[in-house]
């Protein structure tokens, strides 16, 4: 079992869970995920490495509450166990002898941009971090991100906060302005990715985008993971989770993630009603 | 005076119908009386050919012997001297072309049902181990002639790394552990067992049975890390620094796709993700969280013994239609006849000497049907087995809305990473040395898939033992 050291609700869709995991913290690179499950009759959900302490043993998670698992995270306080929690899995973000980088998150996806922002700022490479949220109450991690990036560019889609639009437009007006960078690493829903490197595609700017696909064991057994890229079949959880932005097939990936849309709606409408008749 | 029957004695099984709709076990087991009965068809002859045909050598007319006189325990004892998953074997080991091809009783007759009497002895004694309290050792299944007892080292005992709880890892664990060895076995997933929880199902291996084998090797003091991925947690090069010697079973867990068009659509799934996600994710029990895979008609791509239990799974999910398709013919598939007769038996369809060619997706990206083509059988080639060619303008579609490929699997690379001198070839295979299990760096052994390429659970039973007795050599020096 693997306690779970502390909860933070960051926003109404999102929450930090730390849990004390020493080996893999001990080995934890940015781009990394674990694979977790809440209990004997849980999924194997695969989870990227939000954050980590070598010294002290843990490992941050970030999770939207989307589904039967993460509805059932929820539930969890600190004090609490996770029944299994296995990594570091995939590969770490290549992130070594860049100069001028700029990190894009979306939503959700700015827990996981932000260790890469955090790498690259260690490095010594100059960061432009562009976040992207739906709206002004969804904005998290903003402490955080502001300490690893020179320059911090916050996005909402209706402009309830930071400038309207998308991270898009931000790039865009980054680009338009002068500036240049030599690595993209674009992270958060597929539209976005695929937006973000569509952008940079004629700039030709190197974009690292990272996929997080359904997957089962997350050690190369299963096959479910597997994504195009570049014409060829790669499976996220070992060759990946990070890939070239212009040479991922979106179409596909997106087609595999809705594989069992049905069935999780269901099991969320389960879970809930049972939560509620609990009541 | 031995049982002259020239059959073997029946085995109770469910009926094919009844048992195609549920997760049930589908061989039934023997009763003592049948037990007793098969036992004593054995000849004890001196030449005692089953035995040089078991992987592990077990002493298989002594336990016959016991079992015939009504000993289950000594048989079990016996059994156990060499085996450590006797009521795994008795179900999965392909006898017919081990032990029993070898079996006197074969020359006139059928063998003696060897696989079914260790079934039957180690089951009696998992049920009385159970069943053991606070009864005195005396009397309890037990070696009838005492294991050698574990060698007493100075201090503590040399701690023995296995990675791997599967067919390989378990067998060396259980051997070193015999052998006076502290072991600890690091396992990727959140359960041990290897295939034989994730791969083999539960109608062929109830998940109890392995359950209760691993608690077996847990009382000789094995440990278990589980969620411990060696090359990603744990490097074997960090392993080395806390052990005195290393064993790789990690088995071959990479599967083969097809390379054809439309492969990615949602409903194919590799043999792998469709069998872990109905055993060991259990997505056939309603208590847990795994989505039920609801198809309607199947097709399993391959011949071998995976793709008879995916399609026999496919058909207890609810399949209403469920084909094998596969390139040569029956007399060349790979699996044992035994599970193609009860494929068969459960209607499963046999699409011979076909091969798929494109997987055709909906609209929704989803698998609407399978491409094939129909081929020949030409001349045996280099490896003995015949050749097939395509039947050019034969090429008609399979409608249906799931595929599984069920055509191999290679050995996973990532236990190597972060550690230098383990050598692969060019399948992924590790390298070993001429006439050990010792791999290219001191220290470190493997055995089982990940040195052979995919093969059968006993063969990597055999391996674990060998690299066990190694290990011991090894370590002695």
């Amino acid at each position: 079992m693997y306690n779970i050291i502390e909860k933070q609700v960051l926003n109404p869709q999102m929450t930090r869970l730390r849990v004390q995991a020493p080996l893999v913290a001990k080995k934890a690179l940015a781009g990394q995920f674990v694979i977790l499950r809440v209990n004997e009759t849980g999924e194997r959900v695969p989870f990227t490495i939000a954050d980590y302490s070598r010294e002290a043993g843990w490992i941050d998670i970030i999770y939207q509450t989307v589904g039967k698992t993460t509805m059932l995270m929820d539930t969890l306080q600190a004090g609490d166990a996770i029944a299994d929690f296995a990594g570091p899995l995939g590969k770490p973000t290549e992130l070594e002898g860049y100069q001028n980088a700029v990190v894009v998150g979306g939503g959700a996806g700015c827990a996981i941009a932000y260790p890469s922002a955090k790498a690259l700022h260690a490095g010594g490479a100059r960061v432009t971090m562009v976040a992207g949220f739906r709206s002004a109450e969804l904005i998290m991690l903003e402490n955080e991100m502001h300490a690893v990036s020179d320059e911090l560019l916050i996005m909402t889609d209706d402009g309830s906060n930071g400038r309207p639009g998308f991270v898009t437009n931000a790039l865009q007006a980054l680009h338009e302005s002068g500036a240049r960078f030599d690595l993209c690493v674009a992270i958060g829903p597929i539209p976005m990715m695929r937006a973000v490197a569509e952008l940079t595609r004629p700039w030709g700017l190197k974009t690292i985008v990272s996929l997080n696909p359904i997957m089962v064991d997350g050690t190369g057994m299963c096959g479910g993971c597997r994504v195009t890229v570049g014409g060829q079949v790669k499976f996220a959880c070992v060759d990946g989770p990070d890939f070239d932005g212009h040479l991922v097939d979106f179409d596909e990936l997106r087609g595999r993630n809705g594989a069992y849309r049905a069935c999780e709606q269901e099991a969320c409408r389960l879970f809930q009603s049972a939560k509620e008749e609990r009541r | 005076m031995p049982n002259v029957s020239l059959t073997k004695t029946p085995m109770p099984e469910q009926e094919p119908r009844a048992r195609a709709k549920n997760f049930g076990e589908v061989a039934l087991g023997y009763s003592p009386k049948q037990a007793m009965a098969e036992a004593g068809r054995c000849l004890g002859c001196k030449t005692r050919p089953c035995v040089g045909g078991c992987p592990v050598n077990v002493d298989i007319p002594a336990f016959l012997a016991a079992a015939a006189a009504g000993d289950f325990a000594g048989a079990y004892g016996v059994i156990r001297q060499t085996n450590a998953l006797p009521a795994v074997c008795g179900r999965v080991c392909p006898q017919e072309s081990q032990c029993e091809q070898l079996c006197v009783r074969g020359k006139k007759g059928e063998a003696v049902g060897i696989g079914r009497v260790e079934r039957f002895a180690a089951d009696w004694a998992l049920e009385a181990k159970c069943s053991e309290k606070s009864a005195p050792s005396q009397g309890q299944p037990s070696n009838p002639r005492p294991a050698e007892p574990p060698q007493k080292r100075a201090g503590e005992a040399l701690r023995v790394a296995v990675i791997g709880a599967g067919p390989a890892g378990l067998s060396c664990a259980g051997e070193l552990a015999r052998r006076g060895y502290q072991v600890t076995i690091f396992e990727a997933l959140h359960k041990p067992g290897g295939v034989l929880v994730y791969g083999i199902p539960e109608f062929r291996l109830p998940k109890r049975i392995v359950a209760a084998e691993i608690e077996g090797l847990r009382r000789q003091g094995v440990a278990f890390e589980l969620n411990a991925v060696i090359g990603k947690t744990i490097t074997v090069e960090e392993l080395l620094g806390e052990f005195s010697a290393v064993f790789i079973g990690s088995g071959a867990g990479l599967p083969n796709f097809m390379n054809i068009p439309g492969e990615n659509y949602n409903g194919v799934y590799s043999a792998n993700e469709y069998l872990t996600r109905a055993n060991l994710m259990r997505a056939f029990d309603p208590a847990y969280d795994t989505p039920t895979i609801q198809s309607k008609k199947v097709a399993v791509v391959g011949g071998g013994n995976v793709a008879m239990d995916a399609a026999r799974c496919a058909l207890r999910l609810g399949a209403r239609e469920v084909s094998i398709v596969y390139r040569r013919t029956e007399a060349e598939m790979p699996a044992r006849r035994e599970e193609i007769h009860h494929a068969a038996e459960e209607g499963v369809r046999f699409v011979l000497l076909t091969a798929p060619v494109r997987v055709l997706g909906d609209e929704n990206r989803h698998v609407c049907g399978l491409e094939c083509v129909q081929m020949q059988l030409g001349e045996p080639g280099a490896d003995g087995r015949r050749r097939v060619s395509e039947l050019p303008g034969t090429n008609f579609v399979m409608e249906l809305d799931t595929v599984i490929v069920a055509i191999g699997n290679k050995p996973n690379t990532l236990v190597e990473e972060g550690t230098a001198g383990l050598e692969t070839n060019r399948h992924n295979c590790l390298l070993v040395r001429e006439n050990s299990l010792q791999t290219m760096r001191d220290g470190v052994f493997a055995g089982g898939d990940i040195v052979t390429g995919a093969a059968t659970v006993i063969l990597a039973m055999g391996a674990g033992r060998q690299a066990a007795a190694e290990i011991d050599d090894y370590l002695q020096k």
